[in-house]
């Protein structure tokens, strides 16, 4: 038999990243981080000194930078799962869909407005 | 004999903790979703369960990346919630039913379905929402409870025909249980959502209704789709309707809807909620 050609290429999914084993490997250190923020301790020594809590955890630069900036597609991009950055919004009170304007360039209402007009039959 | 009285299929969102805390049930926003539950609540007056199935996902409260069980049952004397991070507050802890976990455990390896044991075992939002849904105001909980966590986290994910296969041996084992249990099995997420990427805030009205309305039925309608398939019709998130589709599978082949509501948005979620009850074949 002729051995096929790999087949695991990705699904594109429009605006999605599916969490696979290639997300997992290159977020771990970032989800682990945010993984941690489920203990209230931890969320204020990472709000005492961010740097010093993402060095701890060996957070790549690409990972550091999103982290700084808050942006949550760059978080995705650098390995991240949205479960485990909904605790790092949580530090901040932002909600999903504070984080769902952010992806979307839309305003909060605006994006709110988007879920109430997708009820509508 | 132990005895399925029926099924509860409910959205968990994490918002609706918060509406409870502050008791927004009148609010107009949330109350056409909470205005669903009433009848669940005579229905549960009505059957009577002493013990809940709740097969739910954990969403990163007691299971990480380093350790992701597809399958896993709780087989504690009780479960606990904890912080999860963002404020929702938490509620009492509910009691296991060890020899129903085990009982479960042993049929369910027994099937072939090798899943990981906990005996102990924290429970998010993904349970405890519900369980505030279905009896509010509990300070007890007035049932026993059994958590079974589907990862929906991790891809792969376990595909929608191997999930009904889970929840057909789930109720083949309830039923062959020695004991005089009335069992409440309840699947827990979706419907459509999506949190992540440009695509967050995506919702699939259209599919959700059919996926309600098939869930009576024809369950397996909805094993044609693959998780991709499933993630592009109905969202990232949307894919916890496996749990649902498992809880359903446990009733057997001939089901009858009791109730069913469904309202655009909770939070950035459909949300829907079914109840469901077996039919001798």
């Amino acid at each position: 038999m002729t051995p096929k050609e790999s087949t695991s290429v990705p699904r594109e999914i429009p605006g999605t990243t599916l969490f696979d084993g290639r997300q997992a490997r290159k977020g771990y250190a970032l989800n682990k981080m945010c993984f941690s923020f489920n203990d209230a301790a931890n969320r204020e020594a990472f709000r005492r000194d961010e740097d010093a809590y993402c060095g701890r955890y060996g957070l790549n630069a690409e990972q550091r930078e999103a982290i700084r900036r808050r942006n949550v597609l760059a978080l995705i991009a650098a390995g991240g799962n949205v479960y485990y950055l909904a605790k790092f919004a949580g530090i901040f009170g932002l909600d999903v869909q504070d984080i769902g304007a952010q992806q979307t360039g839309l305003s909060k209402d605006e994006f709110k407005a988007k879920l109430v007009a997708a009820g509508r039959p | 004999m132990a005895r399925i009285v029926g099924v509860v299929t409910t959205s968990h969102v994490p918002a609706i903790g918060r509406a409870i805390a502050r008791n927004l049930q009148e609010d107009a926003y949330w109350k056409p979703f909470f205005d669903g539950f009433p009848p669940v609540h005579a229905w549960l007056r009505d059957v009577k369960p002493d013990v809940a199935v709740v097969l739910y996902n954990d969403h990163g409260l007691n299971f990480f990346l380093d350790k992701m069980p597809t399958f896993a049952i709780g087989a504690a004397p009780s479960y606990s919630n904890a912080d999860e991070g963002w404020g929702i507050p938490t509620v009492p802890s509910f009691g296991g039913d060890l020899d129903l976990s085990w009982h479960l455990v042993e049929r369910l390896v027994g099937a072939d379905f090798d899943v990981t044991t906990c005996q102990e075992m924290l429970v998010d939002h993904a349970f405890t929402i519900p369980m505030a849904l279905l009896w509010p105001g509990s300070g007890a909980w007035p049932v026993r409870t059994v958590p079974v966590c589907i990862n929906t986290v991790q891809f792969p994910l376990p595909s929608a025909a191997r999930c009904f296969r889970l929840g057909q041996e789930i109720g083949r084992a309830i039923e062959s249980f020695d004991r005089d249990a009335r069992v409440v099995v309840i699947g827990t997420g979706g419907l459509s959502h999506q949190l992540d990427g440009t695509r967050a805030g995506f919702i699939n009205r259209e599919f959700d209704l059919q996926f309600m309305d098939r869930l009576v039925d024809d369950p397996q309608w909805v094993t044609r789709y693959s998780i991709p398939d499933l993630v592009e019709l109905t969202g990232t998130q949307g894919v916890e309707l496996l749990m649902w589709l498992a809880a359903r599978a446990t009733l057997g082949e001939r089901a009858r809807k009791v109730h069913a509501n469904y309202h655009i948005p909770i939070s950035n979620t459909a949300a829907g909620l079914m109840v469901m009850e077996g039919m001798a074949a």
